[in-house]
C-alpha cells in the first residue's frame, strides 16, 4: 500500500502549496524554504511576476534545468540545480542576508515542526537526534515582512503541530503571520489564533480536534478554494 | 606585484596546526577543492574551520573530517554528512552553530573593522544564550562578535596576478566575504588571466584582499542534488 499513501502525501503537499500561492502578489520578492514551500513556485498565478530569492545569493530562480544542462555553479538554497531567468541577479551571502534581515523580502514560506498560539516557531532541530543546523531560517523569520508556515496539520503520529507552547528549540519568537495546512488557513493575531478558512467538507470542530492551541473561528469563515 | 604561486601545496606553505581557516562555498558549490586536497596531503591538525556546511562524505571539508584534521567547526548547516554527525554526537569535535546570516555578517564585520554588531536574528532562541540583548526602538537585538580567520580559502572563477577576482553565478556565496576577513587569503581560480583583461567594473573582489593566487589543477565540482526536467 506504499504507493497510494505516497500519492496521498504528494496530493496534500500540492494542496497546501496551491493555497499558499494565493498569498503571492505581483511584484513580490519571496523566499521559499525546502520541501512543500518550494512547490509554491509551481502555482504562482499566470501573468504575475514574483521574484524568488535563494539565500545562497540569487534573485530570479528559474525552473529546474533540462537534462544535460545542469550547472554546478547554479543551485538554490536546497543545493538543487536550478536555472536563471531574464532579470536574474547574483550576489554574496552578506548581501543576501542584508536583504533578508533588512526587511526587503516581502514573504517567506517555511515548513515547521511546531508553531504555537503566539506565533513562535520551531523548525530546525530535535535535540539528541540528528546533527542539524538552522541554516538561514532564523534570519528569514527575523527579517521577512511576512512569514507563512506551510505544513501538514499533524505530525507522522497524528499529534498536533499547532501547540499552546512550542516544546522544541525555537527558530524565532512571535514571528509567524499565517499557517496553511491541508485542513485550514489560520492567522496569528495578538489575541491568538484565528481560523480563517477550512478545507471543503471539514468543520471548524474537526480542525480544533487536531489543534492543541485554542482557535477562534472567524466571523466570516470561508472554505479553501484552490 | 605578483601574487601567483605555483600550486595549492605552495599556497598553504605557511599553514600551521591549530589554525582557523575560513572556507568558501555553499555545500559543494564554490568550494576551494584544490586547497582542501592540499591540506589533506600536508596533514595539518587541530584545525578550526569556518564554512556554511560540513562538506560531503567524499568531497570538500568532509575529507578533512574523515582524516580527523578538524578540531572545531563553525557553521550554519552541518547536516547530510555522516562523519560530521558521528564526530559531533560522540563529542570528538566541537561544533558552533551560527545562523547563516549571522555567520556571514560576523565575517563581513571582521573584514571591515567592526568588532561586533547587534542583530535581530536568534532573539529568544538558544543562539541568544550568554549574549547581550539590547533594545532599539522597542525591538530586541543580540550582540554578536566579529569573526576572522588566520587563513581564508577562496574559490573564484577568474583572477589575475594582482588577486582581482570574479565569481560565477551562485558559486560566489561566502567567498567574497571570507576574502576580506583573514590574515592570509588564498584564492584558487579556474582561469588565471592576464592583468588588465578583467573589466574593472565587473571585479567582485579587488586584489587588495588577496595574498596568493593560483589556477586549480582540476575541478570536480560535484552536484549534490541534481534536479532536472524533461524536455517537452
Amino acid at each position: 500500500m506504499a504507493e497510494p499513501k505516497m500519492a496521498q502525501a504528494e496530493n496534500i503537499k500540492e494542496k497546501i502549496a496551491r493555497r499558499v500561492a494565493q498569498e503571492m502578489r505581483d511584484g513580490f520578492y519571496a523566499n521559499l524554504g525546502v520541501g512543500t514551500p518550494t512547490l509554491v513556485a509551481n502555482y504562482i498565478p499566470a501573468g504575475m511576476e514574483v521574484v524568488l530569492e535563494a539565500e545562497n545569493g540569487m534573485l530570479g530562480i528559474g525552473p529546474s534545468p533540462f537534462e544535460g544542462e545542469e550547472d554546478p555553479d547554479l543551485i538554490n538554497a536546497g543545493k538543487e540545480t536550478v536555472t536563471e531567468l531574464p532579470g536574474s541577479s547574483y550576489f554574496s551571502s552578506a548581501d543576501s542576508f542584508g536583504m533578508i534581515r533588512g526587511g526587503h523580502v516581502d514573504l517567506t514560506v517555511l515548513g515547521a515542526m511546531e508553531v504555537d498560539e503566539k506565533g513562535n516557531l520551531a523548525n530546525w532541530t530535535v535535540p539528541g537526534k540528528k546533527l542539524m543546523g538552522m541554516g538561514g531560517a532564523m534570519d528569514l523569520v527575523a527579517g521577512a515582512k511576512r512569514v507563512i508556515i506551510a505544513m501538514e496539520h499533524t505530525n507522522k503520529d497524528g499529534r498536533p503541530k499547532i501547540r499552546k507552547t512550542c516544546t522544541l528549540p525555537l527558530t524565532g519568537l512571535e514571528v509567524v503571520d499565517m499557517i496553511v495546512t491541508e485542513l485550514a488557513v489560520i492567522e496569528v493575531t495578538p489575541k491568538g489564533l484565528v481560523l480563517r478558512e477550512v478545507a471543503p467538507g471539514v468543520t471548524p470542530e474537526a480542525v480544533q480536534k487536531v489543534t492543541e492551541a485554542k482557535l477562534r473561528v472567524a466571523e466570516d469563515l470561508k472554505t479553501i478554494s484552490i | 606585484m605578483d601574487k601567483r604561486v605555483a600550486n595549492a601545496d605552495a599556497a598553504i606553505e605557511k599553514l600551521f596546526d591549530g589554525a582557523t581557516i575560513l572556507v568558501g562555498g555553499f555545500g559543494a558549490c564554490g568550494n576551494p577543492e584544490n586547497l582542501i586536497a592540499a591540506v589533506l596531503r600536508k596533514g595539518t591538525k587541530n584545525l578550526t574551520t569556518v564554512s556554511n556546511n560540513a562538506g560531503m562524505v567524499e568531497f570538500g571539508l568532509g575529507l578533512l573530517l574523515k582524516s580527523r584534521q578538524i578540531r572545531k567547526m563553525i557553521c550554519s548547516y552541518p547536516g547530510e554528512n555522516k562523519f560530521a554527525e558521528q564526530q559531533v554526537l560522540n563529542h570528538e569535535i566541537e561544533i558552533e552553530l551560527n545562523p547563516q546570516g549571522t555567520l556571514v555578517e560576523r565575517m563581513r564585520a571582521g573584514g571591515a573593522g567592526i568588532p561586533a554588531f547587534y542583530t535581530p536574528t536568534g532573539v529568544g532562541t538558544v543562539i541568544a544564550e550568554g549574549k547581550e540583548v539590547r533594545e532599539f526602538n522597542g525591538q530586541k537585538y543580540l550582540l554578536e562578535p566579529c569573526l576572522r580567520g588566520d587563513f581564508a580559502f577562496i574559490k573564484a572563477w577568474k583572477g589575475d596576478r594582482w588577486g582581482n577576482l570574479v565569481f560565477r553565478k551562485t558559486a560566489r556565496n561566502f567567498n567574497p566575504v571570507m576574502a576580506t576577513a583573514a590574515d592570509y587569503v588564498i584564492a584558487e581560480v579556474e582561469e588565471l588571466v592576464e592583468l588588465g583583461s578583467l573589466d574593472p567594473d565587473s571585479i567582485h573582489t579587488p586584489g587588495i584582499f588577496v595574498n596568493a593566487i593560483f589556477q586549480g589543477a582540476k575541478y570536480e565540482k560535484p552536484i549534490e542534488k541534481r534536479i532536472v526536467r524533461k524536455r517537452a
